[in-house]
Parts: C-alpha cells; sequence; structure tokens
C-alpha cells in the first residue's frame, strides 16, 4: 500500500535505529502526527511520549522518546531525542519497582540535593508510566 | 658501589613496577576502544543538532527578541570557565594540559579586569586550579564522577542544568568549556570551546545547501520556540560530547604514559642487571684472587 522511506532515530549515546519503514507515528508538542514516505518538510519538538514506526514487514517498534525534535522531508524522517527506551527492552513490572524504589528514595534523602536528584529521576519515570498508559 | 643483596632488591622493585605500568597500559587500550567507540556513536546526534541550531538561529536572527543563550546577556564582564579532567592521574600530560589553558586563559581575563569564575568536572584539574583561584571557584569542590563507570547522558545532563541554572540566576555572562579534543591516540589537544552564548558554526558552502533545503520547512511550534527549545539542550550536548572526547583522550594519554613507562622500566632493568653482574663478577674474581694468594703464602 505505502512505500518505504528512511528512518532515523539518533540518541545523544547513539544511533538507535537507522531503517527502511512504512510509517511512522511521532509524539508531537502539537500533538502526535503520523508519517509516510513524501512528507512535506515540517519540523517539530516532541514530547516525552512512544514513537511507532511500522517496519518493512509490517511489525510494529515502540520507543519511548523524550526531549528533542523530529525532522521530516519528502527523503525521510530523522528523530532526535535525548532520552531513548526500546519498548521491547523494558519491563513494566521492573519500571513499578524503580518507582516504589526511587519514591522511597525521597523519602529517606538526607541532603536537598539527594532529594532533588532523587526526584528528578522519580518525575521521568512517572512521566514515561504515563507515556505508556495512554 | 651497591652490594649485590640491594642490587637484586631494586631490579625485582623495577620488575615489578613494570609489571604494573604493563597491566595498565593494557587496561588503558581496551578502555580507550570503548571510549572511542562511544564518542562516535554520539557524533551523529551533536552533528544534526549543530546544523539545525545553525539553520534556526539564520532564520531568528540575533535581534533583541533572541534567546539569551543564543544572544548572551549583552556583557562580558563576569566569565564562568568549565573545566573538565579526568578523576585519575598517571595519565601523561592530560590533566595538567587542560589545567595549563584554562589558567592561561583565567590570567588573561583577570589583566583584562573581567570576572573569572571556575567550574570544576573531575577532581584532578580542580586540585591545580584550586592553589591558584581558591576564592574564584564554584562551590568548594568539583563535580564528581568517580563512581561513573561510563559517561552517559545523564551526567551532562546534570553538569548542563547547574550551568544553566547559574546562567538564569545571572551569575556569569560568558561561559567556555574547557576539554581535550581526541585526535589520535599519541595526540590529544587541549581545546577552550564558547559554551554561552551558543557559537553558530559559519559554513558558507552549508548554509546556502542549508538554506535552500530549508526554505519550505514547516516549523511547528514556530522557529523561536522550537529555538528556545533546543538550545538548552544544545549546551547539554556539547557537554556530553566534551566529556566523550575527555573520556577517549583520558586514556590515549595514560596509554602512551604507560607505554613509555614501561619502556623506561625496561632499560632500567637492563642497566641494573648489567651493573648486578658485573659487581658479581668483581666479587668473584676477589675471592679467587685471596684464595690463591692465601695458597701462595703457605707454599
Amino acid at each position: 500500500m505505502s512505500e518505504l522511506f528512511r528512518f532515523e532515530l539518533v540518541s545523544p549515546e547513539k544511533l538507535v535505529l537507522a531503517a527502511q519503514v512504512l510509517q511512522a507515528q511521532v509524539p508531537g508538542t502539537e500533538g502526535d502526527f503520523g508519517i509516510l514516505s513524501g512528507h512535506a518538510p515540517v519540523m517539530t519538538s516532541i514530547r516525552p511520549g512512544v514513537l511507532e514506526v511500522t517496519t518493512r514487514s509490517g511489525n510494529a517498534k515502540r520507543f519511548y522518546v523524550r526531549g528533542g525534535f523530529a525532522e521530516a522531508d519528502p527523503e525521510g524522517l530523522v528523530v532526535l531525542a535525548q532520552q531513548c527506551i526500546d519498548l521491547e527492552e523494558l519491563n513494566t513490572s521492573d519500571l513499578q519497582i524503580e518507582i516504589n524504589n526511587l519514591k522511597e528514595d525521597v523519602v529517606d534523602a538526607n541532603s536537598d540535593e539527594q532529594r532533588g536528584k532523587a526526584q528528578f529521576a522519580l518525575d521521568r519515570l512517572i512521566e514515561l508510566q504515563a507515556a505508556l498508559d495512554l | 658501589m651497591a652490594s649485590l643483596k640491594e642490587l637484586r632488591n631494586r631490579i625485582s622493585s623495577v620488575k615489578a613496577t613494570q609489571k604494573i605500568t604493563k597491566a595498565m597500559q593494557m587496561v588503558a587500550a581496551a578502555k580507550l576502544r570503548r571510549a572511542q567507540e562511544a564518542a562516535e556513536a554520539g557524533r551523529p546526534y551533536a552533528n544534526r543538532m549543530d546544523k539545525v541550531i545553525a539553520s534556526l538561529a539564520s532564520k531568528v536572527g540575533l535581534d533583541e527578541g533572541a534567546p539569551r543563550l543564543l544572544a548572551g546577556t549583552g556583557r562580558d564582564d563576569v566569565h564562568l570557565l568549565l573545566v573538565a579532567t579526568a578523576e585519575r592521574g598517571l595519565c601523561g600530560g592530560f590533566n595538567s594540559n587542560i589545567a595549563k589553558l584554562a589558567v592561561a586563559d583565567a590570567n588573561e581575563l583577570l589583566s583584562a579586569g573581567k570576572e573569572v569564575k571556575i567550574l570544576c568536572v573531575g577532581r584532578k584539574g580542580f586540585d591545580v586550579l584550586k592553589r591558584q583561584y581558591r576564592d574564584r571557584m564554584v562551590d568548594g569542590s568539583p563535580i564528581d564522577f568517580k563512581q561513573v563507570k561510563q559517561i552517559g547522558f545523564a551526567q551532562a545532563e546534570g553538569v548542563g542544568r547547574q550551568v544553566l541554572t547559574m546562567f538564569d540566576n545571572d551569575e556569569f555572562d560568558v561561559c567556555t568549556l574547557y576539554y581535550s579534543e581526541f585526535k589520535t591516540v599519541v595526540e590529544q589537544i587541549p581545546t577552550a570551546q564558547p559554551l554561552i552564548p551558543a557559537k553558530i558554526i559559519d559554513d558558507a558552502d552549508e548554509d546556502v545547501a542549508m538554506a535552500g533545503a530549508d526554505a519550505a520547512y514547516e516549523y511547528e511550534p514556530d522557529e523561536a520556540e522550537i529555538l528556545a527549545d533546543l538550545l538548552p539542550r544544545n549546551v547539554m550536548t556539547q557537554i556530553f560530547r566534551a566529556l566523550q572526547e575527555n573520556a577517549a583522550s583520558e586514556q590515549g594519554a595514560r596509554m602512551s604514559a604507560m607505554d613509555n613507562a614501561t619502556r623506561n622500566a625496561g632499560d632500567m632493568i637492563d642497566r641494573l642487571t648489567l651493573e648486578y653482574n658485573r659487581s658479581r663478577q668483581a666479587q668473584i674474581t676477589r675471592e679467587l684472587i685471596e684464595i690463591i694468594s692465601g695458597a701462595e703464602a703457605l707454599n
């Protein structure tokens, strides 16, 4: 039905995925949008959420992305995300355990600095959990 | 002349040292490869970030409404030097070269009547700089990554947040980042990079190409808003890149320093062994002479 186009997902640590895909669903700050091949040039920042791409074989790959932007042109789509997690590698029960641990850390922290750090990490994970429930 | 026993002891102690330096060299070589790979893997992100910021900045322009991270505060009275060094020593001139560059710049700024503040990432640079600029150090201590095995973006984010908070509180006007650029295993170049206000890469050819390609881009939300969102991220990306370059440089410097040390230890062992054998021979000869002259006296 639709044609393949080039898709790249880049995080600061590495090039997470570079592949030919059929479709991509991007969480933009002003709303989610889908991209097919031959899209008009557009550039948007992204909000924390789930990025979904449909690969050549029709399988969907899902990533949690946070902070960054997406750049689409007729040749392809490039997403730069400050943080990026492959949802296949993520275990929801582990996530819940991690959140609970961090909540304890926030309560137990004995300095403002430690508390701030734990709270920051906790907020990130809660954000992630919220994004997954959508 | 040292006794035979003393020489033996020295030889064995130098041999032990050589084993350690050899081991450190091999560890550094293994770590270097990892650090180098990490630095290379991070490049696409940083490069693209640079390009996008450059193209956005050329659109938004540097008029009054421009974000402060791009245009600066309009003054350059207070300078923050962000000095990134290693946590450990024994890596040749790596740490001191970065510190030396920072000190030279700091002195220049001070003699020009500017205010200088220094924030250190890594204990080694802090130890050197605090001797000279104790009262100019931000906080009493460096940002410490001793516990961190591999530098991730999270660390850079932490440093970046601290710098941005200081900037928002008007604690400085200009920020420069000091780190060591990784050229080759034996060549690391201490580098000073302007961090705030952001430096826009002015590559004429690229700009023309970009302008053409970007003409039809639709921005959502508008350019200024994306730029305001990206600039703080850019600070963190730059810091991250510097930390990664530093990590690779550190291991490279350590590897060549330890290689030299191993070779020197080898030379020393050779020399000591020669001396040891000589004095052993001398002793044997002396003993023989004593026996022979004793026997002759009896006859």
